[in-house]
């Protein structure tokens, strides 16, 4: 058992946003044939988003580009999926919200409570839906307001997941923690495109989107590595994971947990193996608790 | 992968709203009811089952598809694939029953081919609303027996292909392949049931798909959370016992419709 903001994970590992989080039955699955600690949903929002046109996600040789454009069935189309996923995933769900004010993400997050959520994660890094995600994420004033609206409304644990399309995400990480955030979740994906050149035309149906996937995981590392000294929160890590190697390195930069998420594209019990992984090199290691690793490389320089 | 420049070499008009597009490329390496993502620059990208190694056949239908109904042979659309899980490719002797509604004939005509040519007997039940519409009849005669039926009877039975497929013992068959409108695969799903050779059946299934490759998980169904884009298209009927199959499906937005 692992304690993270108050949630009880049988591991440290955790289903990233926006992958395979749009129905209860595939969250479900990913914590138990995946063996994921904890699960996060798609992103939710206030209303219905079919999102972008296709193609909306392309794999690329150094990771992966995607721009959905947040499709989702709003919460009220939610909440049956959300239920599901609690009533039969034995690890923590949590929700991901978006909206394009702090009134929107309150309301958004008080229409999922019924449900039972384990925590919220706010949503205010994605880097290619028009007045939503990013728009929000690079005002500091703004995500300290979101943040304090959301944690006004629900009595559950506020992650808040940063964007790295920032000059500097520590003091976006420090208006979430004035905000009453209980962890900052780093990074969403990272400005990208890819043009066709036999036709002149940018591939993704949104012409541009987010990077993710192992070319991210060194921009993942350093604002995992910066916000661990500025915040007194925990400070999750998200970006190019896809092995124990990656997220014991991930977790020396500082990190209490780690998503996971273009990572299930070559197998969705990636998790049991980097859970297993990582308990094989604290053995090795003569580690006696995950805690002696989190945020090592800043105590031996 | 970044989509290939698919130049189509030949269009071939099989039904009114049915086209074949020949391209440039073939994929050497597809197993038959393995999916392409076809990219028509500038509107959309949408999947189409493999009819051949070279060939997508396509159903006008919206955007996407009218789209590529406009092209000309010489034009290009970008492709990427093949992805996804075909069928099973049956033993030597082994007897084949392919069951194929509409559209759904496009993924199941290199099947059959792949399976005669591996030794395995195929017969086929083969429905469309017309006798203008049966799509690839002739591939699947030249292989074996051909079953028609057409809801308005211009040609064999007249009505569904679960009502052609009565008069079949389907027992006698070693496997069974079915591709078509959700409605019909759900029919026969349930006849399968009745006669208590799921097993032995595979399905091709429908969903919308995003990202195509695994990820996003647009295409996941009830209560397996399997995703359609990966795990299948072509499931197991076994795979499909008590799930949502013929019930509801979810558009764009993750929400649910029903069937
Ligand atoms: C694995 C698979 C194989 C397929 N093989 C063939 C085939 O061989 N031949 C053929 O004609 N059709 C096939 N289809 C269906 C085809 O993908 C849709 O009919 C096509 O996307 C319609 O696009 P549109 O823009 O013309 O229609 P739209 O007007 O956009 O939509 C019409 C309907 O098409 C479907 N659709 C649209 N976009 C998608 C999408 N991204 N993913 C899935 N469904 C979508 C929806 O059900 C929608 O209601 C296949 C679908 C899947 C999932
Ligand atoms: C297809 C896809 C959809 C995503 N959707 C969301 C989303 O809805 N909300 C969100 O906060 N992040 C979303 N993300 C970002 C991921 O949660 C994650 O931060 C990013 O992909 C980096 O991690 P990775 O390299 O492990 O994929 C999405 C990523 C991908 C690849
Ligand atoms: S379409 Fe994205 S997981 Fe299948």
């Amino acid at each position: 058992m692992y304690t993270l903001t108050g949630l009880k994970l049988k591991n440290p590992t955790i289903l990233a946003a926006g992958v395979l989080g749009t129905t209860g039955a595939s969250l479900c699955r990913v914590a138990r044939e995946g063996g994921a600690g904890a699960v996060v949903t798609k992103s939710i929002g206030p209303a219905p988003k079919t999102g972008h046109p296709n193609p909306s996600m392309i794999r690329l040789d150094c990771g992966f580009l995607n721009a959905m454009g947040l499709p989702n069935p709003s919460y009220p189309g939610f909440l049956q999926e959300l239920e599901f996923a609690k009533e039969n995933s034995a690890a923590p769900v949590i929700a991901s919200i978006f909206g394009g004010t702090p009134s929107e993400f309150a309301e958004v997050a008080e229409g999922l409570l019924p449900s039972k959520p384990d925590a919220f994660e706010l949503n205010v890094s994605c880097p290619h839906a028009e007045g939503y995600g990013a728009a929000i994420g690079s005002n500091p004033c703004l995500v300290e307001a979101v943040t304090a609206a959301v944690k006004d409304v629900v009595n559950v644990p506020v992650w808040v997941k940063l964007t790295p399309n920032v000059a500097d995400i520590t003091c976006i990480g420090n208006a979430a923690e004035s905000g009453g955030a209980d962890a900052v979740v780093a990074i969403n994906t990272v400005k990208g495109m890819a043009i066709d050149i036999e036709s002149g035309f940018p591939v993704l149906g949104n012409r541009s989107g987010g990077l993710s996937g192992k070319a991210v995981k060194p921009v993942a590392i350093k604002c995992v590595y910066d916000l661990y000294t500025a915040l007194e929160i925990p400070v999750i890590g998200v970006g190019g994971v896809s092995s124990w190697k990656d997220a014991v390195e991930m977790m020396m930069a500082g990190a209490a947990a780690v998503q996971v998420g273009s990572a299930v594209y070559d197998r969705v019990d990636v998790f049991s193996e980097i859970d297993s992984g990582i308990e094989a090199f604290l053995r090795r290691k003569g580690y006696s608790d995950i805690k002696k690793i989190i945020g090592l490389a800043h105590e031996v320089v | 992968m970044l989509p290939l420049n698919a130049i189509i070499t030949q269009i071939t008009e099989e039904s009114p709203l049915v086209r074949t597009f020949f391209f440039d490329h073939r994929f050497e390496d597809m197993e038959p009811g393995q999916f392409v993502m076809v990219w028509v620059r500038g509107v959309d990208e949408v999947p189409m089952g493999l009819s051949r190694n070279n060939s997508i056949t396509v159903q006008k239908v919206g955007e996407a598809t009218s789209k590529l109904f406009e092209l000309k042979e010489g034009d290009s659309f970008g492709l990427r694939g093949p992805f996804g899980k075909g069928f099973t490719l049956p033993a030597k002797d082994e007897k084949l029953l392919i069951i194929a509604g509409g559209v759904g004939a496009a993924p199941l005509s290199p099947y059959a081919e792949a399976a005669s040519a591996a030794g395995a007997e195929v017969n086929t039940v083969l429905g469309a609303r017309n006798a203008g519409d049966l799509l690839f009849e002739e591939r699947f005669e030249a292989l074996g027996k051909v079953y028609v039926s057409t809801d308005d009877g211009s040609k064999g039975v007249k009505g569904f292909v679960t009502d052609a497929l009565k008069n079949l013992d389907v027992a006698a068959y070693d496997r069974i392949a079915v591709c078509g409108p959700e409605i019909m695969m759900a029919s026969v799903f349930r006849l399968l049931e009745e006669k208590k050779v799921l097993e032995k059946s595979e399905f091709s299934l429908h969903r919308y798909f995003k990202c195509g490759i695994g990820v996003c998980g647009a295409c996941c169904i009830d209560q397996s959370g399997l995703r359609v884009c990966k795990d299948g298209p072509v499931f197991s009927g076994v795979q499909l016992i008590g799930s949502e199959l013929g019930k509801y499906s979810r558009d764009a937005s993750g929400r649910r419709v029903k069937i």
